[in-house]
């Protein structure tokens, strides 16, 4: 898939598509973002029709059902050409590459496609198209990243992240093992699969540790969900944190 | 034969629970990833010959039934006999047939994938006829009476404690050692005499050249060349997708082969095979015939997505790559092909009633699309798989479509969609679980979830509350 | 039975070509870099070596002085190889004497000389090139150098003429023109028998020769 995307320049307005897992239990990393955002002179727009990406009924089978919710934020978002920033690289990646896909038959492919091609990742965004800087007011810390699989495959987004993090002077990044590999979320994949995703989170939770860091970063609170959810469970004082969130915190004291 | 019910679930808690099980899967395959990234350091060519091999492999599927026919024309006017089959019964048919034309009770086998589809030796043995693996990893696994559980390193899953005390077991005078050349010394001894007296030596296709009618194996061990040349008979067998137009195709498919194979950029041997012997030669099969199957391949063919699981050239780099794959290994599939190329290719010949649940085997990473040599949309053909296992609409293709059809899942999910496609149902549905969402009882998938993580939390205020309180503009 | 399979296979096979979009992605974009002749004889060295392949580059007149010092180092008993290859006559007047193998050629069909020949020690063929870009010969069995000469015995010993080494596979099939002139049995050899089938631990000779000798002749 093709992660060389051709970035918009002097970026007056951005729309704001916040996901339906950070509307309801992430509500502050989506904040954050928004505020990042607004830090780097950008007017934030969020259409408050907005909903779900529809992934979860994309990847599950359920094709229509997903074509229905897709065609609503669509809708939602198509009062300006503005450029639609996501905090998370697993829906940015379904409106950016699948919507073509789950469109490619229909009358509205084209129209579909110019929506896709204003989705960005919101740390790729902040790096590549608003060239962020930040200055680190924290205290030092050492973290650790993860990807999530569609941020790094479809959005081509952990480099950016990575040079974000890089600014924050107190902060020591340690790469974690295998970080190429899936924590195990997948979406209903961890229900329709509970072992398979238990054993993949199991072993993730390892090599975080291995880390010897104290915060795990992603771009994604779906990864963050099912990380932090079995870190808490088995005890492991490590907190997930989304990137977005972190950099705020850090930038302010 | 081939679609025995599949307890999945059952055996994922087997795999998992083995934990040497886990260590020796983990240990080979972060090894062969590391191997293949070696042999392809540099991105860019990568991609370009990706390119090429990709082009190759669509171009042949564009034409396949010109190529085919090409293909067949040139082995005849070699003296390669060609026989077609529908179906695995038909191909073991076919090769009892020459067996039994020759009296020959022994065969010598090198590695095949499509032998396996046919469970092939099974159905000769219970016809009187030894069939003996000779890749030294399928030996192995044969002799422990076990299917393969990787299609390039089908043993990969014992470890050379394990594996000597097969050869010990099973071998006669063979005492115990788990020294890995000693191992490899006695698997030679064993074979080569094997070789020596084969009746018939089978092998299996990498490409098959329609151009000039040429079988093309490759292999690191001489156990193909070693079938396909000392005994007086030699039976080739095929998938259907394994033809490609030209010589001049080889080059970019051979080298990424290898490769995302095993991490080398050549093999030992390429053993290219066009004619049988010829007067004045002193060696070589008298008689060749190329056994070509179809089993549900054409079908295939006919719908523009599927079609692209064609492509694939057997090299097994989806499996190494597979975080799925790498935990449950080979057997857990109960499939001739595990991994994320059996999650696409297993339901399309078995049908979804029986092997559909191997799609939801998925978290859909997309690490298989990544390294896939001829870029198969692995991913995309599992979602497909999803959707014609349920089959809403009514217009699926796959065998079995529509199997796992529920009343249940079906209202979920249109509950679903008016959720998300509703904004002020939207906004109810999130506003009560942001009251009552910690009071969810603890069942089905909630339970499932919760059985290693703790539950999800949901926010008093949801984003779209917050964005408003803080002015936030909205259109 | 199988002439009415066939005919049911194509059948779906030719309905199915209409039902599909005829894009087919352009090919041709990859090519292993050419290169001169000293880079081939370097690079070829360099990649058998690494899977173990013993090269020795040496001017054409000093090659069966070198095999005499090979054979006699291994011990060998026997060596097999065609009688009306180039070198046979060199063989014969050069390969006598105290310590040197018995001369073996492959003068029948293989089945009568099939269990002999699995035990012999070495195998002697010529070959027809190289291939710079993996480390491979080029091997096309003929009547007087048949098949299983680089096959059974346990160590093969190849003559390579330098000038004959492609820098690529695409090179060699063009300019060899393999499309017109396909053998038998067209061999690519490039080391000697491997695997790597138990723990992924690399063992030679598993079934084909332990040890694959290299004479670039120059």
């Amino acid at each position: 898939m093709a992660h060389t995307f051709t970035y918009p320049r002097d970026v007056k307005t951005v729309y704001y598509f916040g996901t339906c897992l950070v509307d309801m239990s992430f509500p502050q990393a989506g904040m954050a973002g928004i505020h990042l955002l607004r830090r780097a002179g950008v007017e934030v727009v969020f259409p408050q029709e907005q909903s779900c990406c529809g992934q979860p009924a994309y990847n599950s089978g359920f094709l229509e059902e997903a074509r229905a919710v897709a065609r609503a934020q669509i809708k939602a978002f198509s009062r300006a050409d503005w450029p639609i920033v996501v905090p998370s690289g697993s829906c940015a990646g379904m409106m950016r590459h699948h919507y073509p896909e789950m469109f490619a038959n229909d009358p509205e492919y084209f129209d579909v496609r110019k929506f896709s091609e204003r989705v960005f990742e919101l740390g790729d965004f902040l790096h590549n198209a608003l060239h962020v800087r930040y200055e680190d007011k924290g205290k030092p810390v050492k973290v650790t990243w993860h990807s999530s699989c569609h941020a790094m495959r479809e959005m081509g987004a952990t480099a950016a992240a990575k040079a974000l993090i890089g600014q924050l002077s107190n902060v020591e990044l340690v790469e974690i093992e295998r970080e190429y590999e899936c924590c195990g979320f997948g979406g209903t994949f961890s229900i329709k699969q509970p072992e398979i995703s238990a054993a993949m989170v199991a072993d993730k939770i390892e090599d975080i540790r291995a880390t010897g860091a104290s915060a795990i970063l992603s771009g994604d609170c779906g990864c963050l969900m099912n990380i932090g959810g079995a870190m808490e469970h088995k005890g492991v004082p490590v907190a997930p944190r989304h990137l977005a969130e972190f950099i705020w915190e850090r930038i302010n004291g | 034969m081939g679609s025995q019910h599949l307890d999945f679930t059952a055996n994922v808690t087997e795999a998992l629970a083995d934990r040497q099980l886990r260590a020796n899967f983990k240990s080979a395959l972060t090894g062969l990833m590391k191997k293949r990234v070696a042999v392809l350091p540099d991105a860019a060519e990568r991609e370009r010959m990706r390119d090429d091999a990709e082009a190759a492999k669509r171009k042949a599927l564009a034409k396949l039934p010109e190529l085919l026919e090409r293909l067949e024309r040139r082995c005849t006017e070699n003296g390669i006999i060609v026989h077609w089959a529908e179906t695995t019964a038909e191909a073991n048919e076919i090769i009892l047939g020459i067996m039994r034309s020759h009296d020959a009770t022994k065969l010598v086998k090198g590695k095949s994938m499509v032998s396996e589809e046919m469970h092939l030796n099974h159905f000769l043995e219970s016809h009187g006829i030894e069939a003996l693996e000779t890749d030294l990893g399928e030996f192995i696994i044969q002799l422990n009476h076990e299917p393969p559980s990787h299609i390039i390193v089908p043993a990969v899953h014992k470890n050379r404690q394990q594996v000597g005390r097969i050869f010990a077991d099973n071998l006669e005078g063979i005492p115990y050692t788990d020294v890995v050349e000693e191992l490899n010394a006695i698997a030679r001894k064993t074979l080569r005499e094997k070789f020596r007296t084969g009746h018939v030596g089978l092998s299996g296709v990498n490409f098959a050249v329609a151009e000039t009618g040429t079988l093309v194996l490759v292999e690191n061990e001489g156990n193909g060349r070693m079938c396909t040349t000392v005994p007086p008979v030699h039976v080739a067998v095929m998938g259907l997708e394994k033809v490609v137009e030209s010589l001049s195709d080889l080059p970019p498919l051979l080298r990424l082969l290898t490769a995302s194979a095993t991490g080398q950029l050549v093999t030992t041997y390429v053993n290219c095979i066009t004619s049988p012997r010829k007067d004045g030669e002193r060696d070589g099969p008298k008689e060749i015939h190329l056994v070509i199957l179809d089993n549900g391949r054409s079908k295939m063919l006919a719908d523009a997505q599927l079609r692209r699981t064609l492509q694939c050239i057997r090299c097994g780099t989806c499996l190494n790559h597979c975080p799925v794959y790498i935990r449950i290994g080979g057997h857990a599939y109960g499939s001739v092909y595990p991994g994320p190329i059996g999650k696409i290719l297993t339901p399309q010949i078995d049908g979804l009633a029986d092997k559909g649940v191997l799609a939801t085997a998925s978290s859909l990473c997309n690490a298989c699309e990544e390294v896939c040599p001829v870029r198969i949309p692995i991913p995309g053909i599992i979602r497909r798989m999803r959707t014609e296992a349920y089959d809403e609409k009514g217009d699926g293709v796959v065998k079995g479509h529509g199997a796992k059809k529920n009343l249940l899942e079906t209202l979920v999910w249109k509950g679903w969609e008016l959720t998300y496609r509703i904004p002020a149902l939207n906004r109810f549905v999130v506003s009560m679980l942001g009251r009552f969402g910690d009071k969810l009882p603890n069942v089905g998938p909630l339970k499932a979830w919760t059985s290693v993580r703790t539950a999800p939390r949901f926010a008093s205020k949801s984003l779209h509350q917050l964005a408003k309180e803080e002015g936030i503009r909205h259109e | 039975m199988s002439s009415t399979a066939r005919d049911r296979i194509f059948a779906r096979l030719h309905a199915a070509r209409t039902t599909v979009s005829p894009y087919v992605p352009q090919g041709g974009t990859w090519q292993a870099p050419m290169l001169d002749k000293d880079q081939r004889i370097e690079l070829l060295k360099k990649r058998m070596e690494t899977v173990r392949s013993e090269v020795h580059v040496l001017p054409e007149a000093e090659w069966s002085a070198k095999l005499v010092e090979l054979l006699k180092v291994r011990e060998a008993k026997t060596l097999t190889y065609g009688h009306d290859a180039w070198f046979g006559g060199a063989l014969r007047s050069k390969i006598k004497g105290k310590g040197m193998p018995r001369l073996v050629p492959y003068g029948e069909n293989a089945e009568a000389f099939r269990d002999e020949l699995f035990g012999i020690d070495v195998g002697i063929t010529s070959t027809l090139g190289g291939i710079a870009e993996n480390g491979t010969l080029i091997v096309w069995p003929t009547p007087q150098e048949p098949r299983l000469l680089s096959l059974v015995p346990t160590v093969h010993v190849a003559l390579l003429k330098a000038d004959t080494i492609h820098s690529t596979l695409a090179e060699a099939m063009r300019e060899m023109r393999w499309a017109e002139n396909m053998p038998t049995n067209a061999l690519l050899i490039s080391g000697p028998s491997k695997t790597a089938d138990i723990e992924m631990t690399l063992a030679f000779g598993v079934h084909g020769p332990k040890e694959l000798i290299v004479l670039v002749l120059e």
